[in-house]
C-alpha cells in the first residue's frame, strides 16, 4: 500500500503546486493585460483607461481603447493560448519533444498562401484585409490535410514517426517554393510577406475576435475533456492500446482539434510558431506531465508570452513596430534555456 | 495477445495485419500459433532486412564513386559558356592562363564543382552524426544552430558593416556559426545530469529560435531581408581555390574522424543506457562528434549557405539503403550528399540559363518527393 500512498501523496503536491502556478500565470495575465493598455504610440495613464473602460473617457480616448487596443490584446491572448495547446497535443501525440503546429506544415502552408496573393496583387488594399486570413486558414487547412493523407497507410493508420517526417518534408517543400517567390519579389513587397512570416498581429479587429473566438472556446474546452486520453497516448502506442484506448480514432480527433487551434491562430496572427515549441515545455517544467494541469498551464503561459511580447513589441522602437513573432522567441528562448541549464 | 503485439517488432505487426485482413477476421482473433509462425518467419525476414548489406554497400562506393567523377567532369563541361569537352581537359591538365576559356574552366567551375561536392559530404556527414547522436530523425545539423549562428552573423555584418568583402563575411559567418554551437554545447551540458539527447535538441530549438528571431528583426529594421534570403537559398557559385584549401584538410580530417567514430556512434544510436552498458565513455564520443559535426557542418555552412535539407534527407536515404550501422551509414552518406550536390548544382544552372535557381530550394523540390517516399516506407527510425 506504501508506494501508492506516497504516489498519491506527490500527486496531491503536484495538483496544489500546478494550482498555485496557474493563479500565479493568471494575475501575471491580468497585469499584463492592463499595461498593455497603458503602452503604445499614445500614452494613456492607468487611471484614464479604467475611466474610458467604463465609458467616462473622451472620444478619442476610447478610439484608441476600444478599436485598437484592446481587440489586439484580446487576440493576443487567445492566440497565445491556442497555439500552446495546439503544440501540447502534437507533442503529446508524436511523443517528440520537437513538435509544434509547424510541424503539419500549418505555417508553411498558410505562409505560401500569403505569399502567393502577395506576388499577384498588392498588399494592402481594403479586400485583401478580410481575405488574408481566410486564405491562410485554407492553406493551413489544406497543408495538414496533404501531411495526413501522405502519412496515412490502409489498414496501419497513422505513425508518430511517419507523420513527423511527412510534416518536414512537406514543410521543406514549400519554404522552398516560397524561397524562389521570395526573390522575385519587389522589396515593399518582400517587407510585408516577411513582417508576415514571422508573426505580427495585425488583424487588430472586432470581427478578427468574434472570427477567432468560437474556434479556441469550443476546442479549448474539448481537448481539456480529452486530457485523460493524452495521458494514455503520450505512454507510446502499444500500452495506449493494452490499457483500451481507441488509438487511432483518438490521434485522429487531437490532430484534426489541433490543426483547428494553431489553423485558426495562425491566420490573424501570422507565423508565430515559437509560441506552439516552447509554451508547452515551459509549462511541464512548470507543472509536471500530467495533461489535466499542462493543458491549461500551457494555455497561460501561451498567453502570457504573447501578451507580453505584444506590449513589448508596441513599446520598444516606437513608431517602428517590429513584429511580435520576433520578440516571443527573445523573450521566451533566454527564459526556456535558463530554465533548461538549471534543472 | 497484446503482450505478443508489443513483443513484436513493427513489421510483425503489419503482416499480422495483413493476414488478418486476407482471411477476413476481425482484430483479436486471430490463431495463436498460426500468429506465432507468422512472427518467426518475420522476424527473420527482419533480420536479413536490417543486417548490414555489405553487397549494397560496397555498389554505393564504387559506383558512387564513378558517378562522382563522372558528374563532376559533366559539370565542368557545361555552363553558360560554350567551351568543347577536349578544350576542358586542356584546361585540367595543360592549363595555359592565357585562354580565356582555360581560365573560366580553371578559376570558375572546378572550384566550384569540387566546392559543391566536399560541402555536399559535410552536410550528409554531419546530419548522420546529429542523428545518431540525438537519436531524433528530424536533427541536422541545424540544429546545433549553426545556420542560425552564422545567419546572425551575417544580418549584423549587412546591417552595421555594409561593403565588408567576401572573405571577412566568410570569416565572420564562420565565427557565428561556432558561436551558435558553443552556446547550444554549452547550454545543454551546463544541467546537472550532463548533455542528454532531449535537452541537446531543446537548447538547440531554442538556440535557433532566437538568433533567428535577433536576425529577422535586424533584416527587418534596416531592410537587409532581401540580401540574408539570397544566403539563405543558398549557392557554391563563389567557391574559389583558396577557400578549398583551407577548408580541405578539416572538412577530410574531420570525415575521417567520423569514420573512426562510427562505431560508437552505432552504440549511441542504441540508447545511452545501452551505451554506458556496452563500455562506452559516452560524454567523450558525444564531444568528439559535436565538435566533428561543427567542423564539417560550420565551413560548409560559411560557404555556401545554409542548404540544411542535406544532412536531413541523405542519412534517412543512407540508412534505407544501407541499415542502421554507421559504419557504413557515414561514407556512403558522404558520398550520396557529394553527389546530390554536384547534381543539383548542374541542374540549377540548366533549368534557366545563364541564370541560376538558388541551389538550397533546388534541392528541397529534389529531395522532398523522395524524402516523403521514404517516410511511407519507413522501417527503423534511426
Amino acid at each position: 500500500m506504501e508506494p501508492l500512498q506516497a504516489a498519491s501523496a506527490t500527486s496531491k503536491r503536484r495538483l496544489k503546486r500546478g494550482i498555485g502556478v496557474m493563479l500565479i500565470l493568471g494575475i501575471l495575465i491580468i497585469c499584463a493585460f492592463i499595461i498593455s493598455m497603458n503602452t503604445g504610440y499614445i500614452r494613456l495613464s492607468p487611471l484614464d483607461v479604467v475611466t474610458t473602460l467604463f465609458g467616462m473617457g473622451t472620444e478619442k480616448q476610447s478610439l484608441i481603447l476600444f478599436h485598437f487596443r484592446l481587440p489586439r490584446i484580446v487576440i493576443s491572448v487567445l492566440i497565445g493560448a491556442g497555439l500552446a495547446v495546439s503544440g501540447c497535443i502534437l507533442q503529446g501525440i508524436s511523443r517528440n519533444a520537437l513538435a509544434d503546429p509547424g510541424i503539419l506544415g500549418i505555417n508553411a502552408g498558410a505562409g505560401l498562401m500569403v505569399m502567393l496573393y502577395i506576388s499577384f496583387f498588392p498588399p494592402v488594399s481594403t479586400g485583401s484585409v478580410f481575405l488574408l486570413p481566410v486564405l491562410a486558414l485554407f492553406g493551413a487547412g489544406a497543408a495538414a490535410a496533404l501531411v495526413y493523407a501522405l502519412s496515412y497507410k490502409r489498414n496501419e493508420g497513422i505513425s508518430p514517426t511517419r507523420l513527423i517526417l511527412t510534416g518536414i518534408g512537406v514543410a521543406a517543400g514549400i519554404s522552398a517554393v516560397m524561397i524562389v517567390l521570395t526573390l522575385k519579389l519587389d522589396p515593399d513587397k518582400y517587407q510585408f510577406v516577411a513582417t508576415w512570416l514571422v508573426g505580427s498581429i495585425w488583424g487588430s479587429n472586432w470581427k478578427f475576435v468574434l472570427a477567432l473566438l468560437p474556434w479556441i472556446a469550443v476546442l479549448l474546452p474539448f481537448v481539456l475533456y480529452k486530457a485523460r486520453v493524452m495521458n494514455v497516448l503520450t505512454l507510446g502506442e502499444n500500452t495506449a492500446t493494452g490499457l483500451g484506448a481507441p488509438v487511432e480514432k483518438e490521434r485522429l480527433l487531437l490532430l484534426a482539434t489541433a490543426v483547428g487551434l494553431a489553423g485558426s491562430s495562425v491566420a490573424v496572427s501570422g507565423g508565430i510558431g515559437f509560441v506552439g515549441l516552447i509554451a508547452p515545455h515551459l509549462a511541464r517544467r512548470l507543472v509536471g506531465p500530467k495533461h489535466e494541469l499542462l493543458l491549461p498551464a500551457s494555455a497561460l503561459t501561451g498567453a502570457l508570452l504573447v501578451i507580453v511580447a505584444d506590449t513589448i513589441a508596441r513599446w520598444i522602437l516606437q513608431p517602428t513596430e517590429i513584429p511580435t513573432g520576433i520578440f516571443v522567441a527573445i523573450i521566451g528562448a533566454p527564459y526556456f534555456l535558463y530554465l533548461l541549464a538549471r534543472s | 495477445m497484446q503482450i505478443q503485439f508489443s513483443e513484436c517488432t513493427y513489421d510483425d505487426v503489419r503482416r499480422a495485419n495483413r493476414l488478418r485482413f486476407k482471411h477476413g477476421e476481425r482484430a483479436g482473433e486471430l490463431h495463436m500459433t498460426e500468429m506465432l509462425e507468422t512472427t518467426q518467419t518475420e522476424r527473420n525476414l527482419h533480420l536479413r532486412k536490417t543486417r548490414s548489406r555489405p553487397l549494397v554497400v560496397t555498389l554505393i562506393l564504387f559506383g558512387g564513386i564513378a558517378a562522382l567523377v563522372f558528374g563532376i567532369a559533366l559539370s565542368v563541361s557545361f555552363g553558360a559558356a560554350d567551351i568543347q569537352f577536349l578544350t576542358v581537359w586542356e584546361a585540367v591538365f595543360r592549363y595555359n592562363p592565357e585562354l580565356t576559356q582555360h581560365q573560366i574552366i580553371q578559376e570558375i567551375r572546378l572550384p566550384r564543382v569540387l566546392g559543391g561536392a566536399l560541402v555536399g559530404a559535410g552536410f550528409a556527414v554531419a546530419g548522420a552524426l546529429m542523428q545518431g547522436m540525438t537519436r531524433n530523425p528530424m536533427a541536422d545539423s541545424g540544429l546545433l544552430g549553426l545556420n542560425a549562428g552564422a545567419g546572425f552573423m551575417l544580418a549584423v555584418c549587412f546591417a552595421f558593416l555594409p561593403g565588408l568583402p567576401f572573405n571577412m563575411l566568410l570569416l565572420y559567418a564562420f565565427l557565428g556559426a561556432a558561436a551558435g554551437a558553443g552556446l547550444v554545447f554549452g547550454i545543454s551540458s551546463m544541467a546537472k545530469g550532463g548533455m542528454s539527447p532531449v535537452r541537446l535538441v531543446l537548447a538547440g530549438a531554442a538556440v535557433n529560435a532566437l538568433l533567428i528571431a535577433l536576425s529577422e528583426g535586424i533584416a527587418l529594421l534596416f531592410r537587409v531581408g532581401q540580401d540574408l534570403a539570397f544566403w539563405y537559398a543558398g549557392g557554391v557559385a563563389g567557391t574559389k581555390w583558396f577557400q578549398l584549401k583551407i577548408m580541405f584538410p578539416w572538412m577530410g580530417g574531420a570525415i575521417i574522424g567520423a569514420m573512426i567514430l562510427s562505431r560508437s556512434i552505432t552504440m549511441l544510436s542504441l540508447g545511452e543506457e545501452v551505451a554506458v552498458g556496452l563500455g562506452q565513455r559516452t560524454k567523450l564520443v558525444k564531444l568528439a562528434g559535436t565538435v566533428i559535426v561543427l567542423i564539417l557542418a560550420g565551413s560548409a555552412v560559411a560557404v555556401v549557405g545554409s542548404v540544411g535539407f542535406i544532412g536531413l534527407i541523405i542519412p534517412h536515404l543512407t540508412r534505407f539503403l544501407v541499415g542502421v550501422d554507421y559504419r557504413s551509414i557515414i561514407p556512403c552518406s558522404a558520398i550520396l550528399g557529394s553527389l546530390l550536390v554536384v547534381f543539383a548544382d548542374l541542374a540549377a544552372r540548366m533549368i534557366n540559363p545563364p541564370y541560376e535557381t538558388p541551389i538550397g530550394a533546388l534541392i528541397a523540390l529534389i529531395g522532398v518527393p523522395f524524402f516523403l517516399y521514404l517516410a511511407r516506407k519507413e522501417r527503423r527510425e534511426l
